[in-house]
């Protein structure tokens, strides 16, 4: 199977959409001429046309608002957000007017838009840049939240996004966009609200996603050699929908769980998990739910420091000990 | 002229005809007796269908609940506006406006029954209950909403013309918002994205003098629509209370957006006799006395009905007729709002998701909502 980037893997899936299907437009700041901020779209323009591949103004709630009035008559706009950070200014858009038109009209009207772009820390770029808002943008019913951690599953479900009739949003990674991963040929998808276990283990379930997930198979291999413990990895791939189900499986078969996150603590998508693990897997429980997330506080631009800020594989290996003990 | 016909006697009668006749621009002259007579049916049936809705919010019902919940923001005095701009639809032009949509609704053809029972909260009504005054929306009629977020709605209305555009189709979208929402930055973006990509909307600022309770003067620097300026985009601006001149200026902008696909601004200066909301005491930020000029000298209903009699299409006997049919027509959407049922608990996961909606179509897995 050939090997290509998590970056290349989001252009096959945007190009075989665009083929696909005429309705589908890709749209944002520096997505055409410039070929994309984070080089996603690399081509796309040459390929497609300005027509399909649309530069935008610095305005984004001008421009995703665009798209949701025109997803409203049957476009699929793909929208690229630079920054996911950027949302802020265009959380009316997002949350208010894609979240809520179908349930407000009584069902009447779908909103097929997919917005996508980078979520993470980790790039030394501060707090104003480093936001990952998956649990507030997943808070939101109507909408539906996408974070791949590999090339393949980036490419496969960015394609059911695409398709898909709900708005979804799909979080990528700035520092993943380089990473290598076996994408075969031939068409593929991969459907929304289906996990995926990255790594099979008996003493503990790490609930995971994003480059978390690269971090917790990092750790899980350091923990099997240096201290015999044998991690599973749950990828969770999507938000919203939720597969909880092998979560549940999971759990009910190590008897342990860490949950590895980059989110700020409070009230974050582990939160979230470790509720509903508490309420319905309790008496499979060994010990009290762990959870690892970012330290709480802004994103310190500090290099070093940074990376301290952030779940990384030290950080996972430490807090499975602690689970374990 | 000075006999005041009985059927409109609790609205006083001084209006003259003003000094421009827009009766005679071409688009009004091409009028039928009877698609003149429909313009006034309509401003009509709009203005008697919120009296009743008011009357039904400050009401009861059979069990001493509420009727209306929430916010009720009347378009009374403001009805030749949405009646002229879209009484020119054709079949691509589309429609979307912010929380003062009642007149809209009905303006583009809606239901008044769905429309009164929404207000009552009811399973039959336009949005099932789930959307309220603010949230009206008929997509079959190409009417997007009924938006709550002031100035919210226009990037998609920008987006309606967008999507007209890239399909190839002729028509043009109609923008509304007040004048509040000028102030609005994603009014902005949307003004210079549609000029910048050439898209068929036409922004409608509906100039009421007032942003809840504050006047023009206290909240907006120049004149609103002159801001179309800075994007290089045309404007023009019309008085709102004939219903003639609102659609004289419209069919200029709306011919420009669908024939050169280019946008326009236009403000067209209008009033409205009730409170912001139904909660509005209005009595802090304007005069009674202000609210009366209008009433008496410039209330759209009025100007309509004095030109139509002066034209010999309307007779007194028809005016009472009409007015009779539109009292009744809101009474019984008010006797179908209320022997609907509300929806159920069942009803609130529903249209949430067009996934969930159609779970034979489904493609995604795992849980859509939490409990
Ligand atoms: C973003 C936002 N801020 C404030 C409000 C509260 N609000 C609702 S209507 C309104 C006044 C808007 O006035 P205008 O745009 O002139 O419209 P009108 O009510 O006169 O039709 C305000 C402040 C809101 N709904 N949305
Ligand atoms: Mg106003």
């Amino acid at each position: 199977m050939p090997q290509i980037t998590y970056r290349e893997a989001i252009r096959h899936a945007l190009a075989e959409e665009l083929t696909r299907d005429p309705n589908v437009v890709v749209m944002g700041e520096e997505v055409a001429q410039f070929n994309g901020a984070y080089k996603v779209t690399d081509g796309l323009l040459a390929t497609f046309g300005p027509t399909r591949i649309v530069d935008t103004p610095i305005s984004e709630a001008g421009f995703i608002g665009l798209g949701v009035g025109a997803s409203m008559l049957g476009i699929r706009p793909v929208m690229e957000l630079m920054f996911w950070s950027f949302y802020s200014v265009a959380f009316d858009q997002i949350l208010n007017n894609a979240a809520n038109v179908r349930y407000m009209s009584g069902g009447q009207i779908n909103c097929p838009i997919v917005i996508r772009g980078p979520a993470n820390g980790g790039t030394n770029v501060g707090a104003t840049h480093s936001h990952t808002p998956e649990n507030v943008l997943a808070n939101h019913p109507g909408v539906k939240v996408v974070v791949p951690a590999t090339a393949y599953d980036a490419k496969g479900l960015l394609k059911s996004a695409i398709r898909d009739n709900d708005p979804v949003f799909f979080l990528e990674n700035t520092i993943l966009y380089g990473d290598k991963g076996e994408v075969p040929e031939a068409e593929y998808v991969i459907p929304l609200g289906k996990a995926d276990i990255k790594r099979v283990g008996a003493d503990l379930t790490i609930v995971t996603y994003g480059r978390c997930v690269i971090h917790s198979l990092k750790a899980a291999e350091v923990l099997e050699k240096d201290h015999g413990i044998s991690v599973e990895v749950v990828d969770l791939r999507t938000i919203r929908p939720l597969d909880f189900d092998t979560v549940l499986a999971s759990v009910k078969k190590t008897n342990r769980v860490l949950i590895v996150e980059e989110q700020k603590p409070f009230a974050s998508v582990g939160t979230q998990l470790a509720y509903m693990i508490q309420r319905e897997a309790f008496d499979d429980l060994d010990g009290p739910i762990h959870r690892l997330a970012t330290i709480d506080a802004p994103a310190i631009y500090s290099p070093p420091v940074e990376t301290e800020q952030l779940p990384n594989p030290g950080r996972v290996i430490k807090a499975v000990l602690a689970a374990m003990a | 002229m000075s006999k005041k016909p009985s059927a409109i006697a609790d609205i006083k009668a001084e209006s003259a005809v003003k000094a421009t006749d827009y009766a005679l621009a071409p688009i009004n002259a091409a009028l039928s007796s009877t698609q003149r007579i429909e313009l006034y049916r309509t401003m009509i049936r709009i203005r008697r269908f919120e009296e009743r809705s008011l009357r039904a919010y400050q009401g009861k019902n059979p069990s001493g609940g509420t009727n209306i919940g929430g916010f009720l923001h009347l378009y009374i005095g403001q009805e030749a506006v949405a009646v002229g701009c879209c009484s020119l639809m054709g079949k691509n032009d589309h429609v979307i406006t912010a929380y003062r949509d009642h007149g809209h609704a009905i303006a583009v053809g809606m239901d008044t029954k769905p429309l009164m029972a929404e207000l009552y909260g009811k399973i039959t009504g336009c949005s099932k209950g789930k959307g309220g005054s603010m949230h009206y929306f008929a997509p079959d009629k190409n009417f997007w909403g009924g938006h709550g977020i002031v100035g919210g709605q226009i990037p998609l209305g920008t987006g309606l013309a967008y999507a007209l555009k890239y399909q190839g189709k002729k028509g043009a979208a109609m923008a509304f918002m007040g004048d509040g929402a000028v102030n609005q930055g994603a009014v902005h973006e949307a003004y210079n994205l549609a000029s910048l990509w050439n898209l068929p909307v036409v922004f409608v600022i509906e100039n009421n003098g007032y942003s809840m309770g504050t006047s023009q003067a206290r909240s907006s620097a120049g004149q609103l629509a002159k801001r179309a300026e800075g994007y290089n985009m045309t404007w023009g601006q019309c008085d709102g209370h004939d219903v003639y001149e609102v659609r004289a200026l419209m069919d200029k902008h709306l011919t420009l957006a669908r024939e050169q696909s280019r946008p326009s601004t236009v403000e067209i200066d209008t009033y409205r006799y009730r409170g912001h909301s139904v909660a509005d005491p209005d009595n802090t930020y304007r005069t009674k006395t202000e609210i009366e000029e209008y009433r008496n000298k410039k209330d759209p209903i009025q100007v309509s009905l004095h030109k139509l009699l002066a034209e010999g299409v309307l007779t007194e006997t028809l005016a009472d007729q009409i007015d009779a049919e539109a009292r009744a027509e809101a009474e019984s959407a008010a006797e179908f709002a209320d022997a609907s049922p509300y929806p159920t608990p069942d009803d609130i996961q529903k249209d949430v998701y067009w996934e969930s909606d159609h779970p034979a179509q489904r493609k995604s897995e795992g849980r859509l909502f939490f409990d």
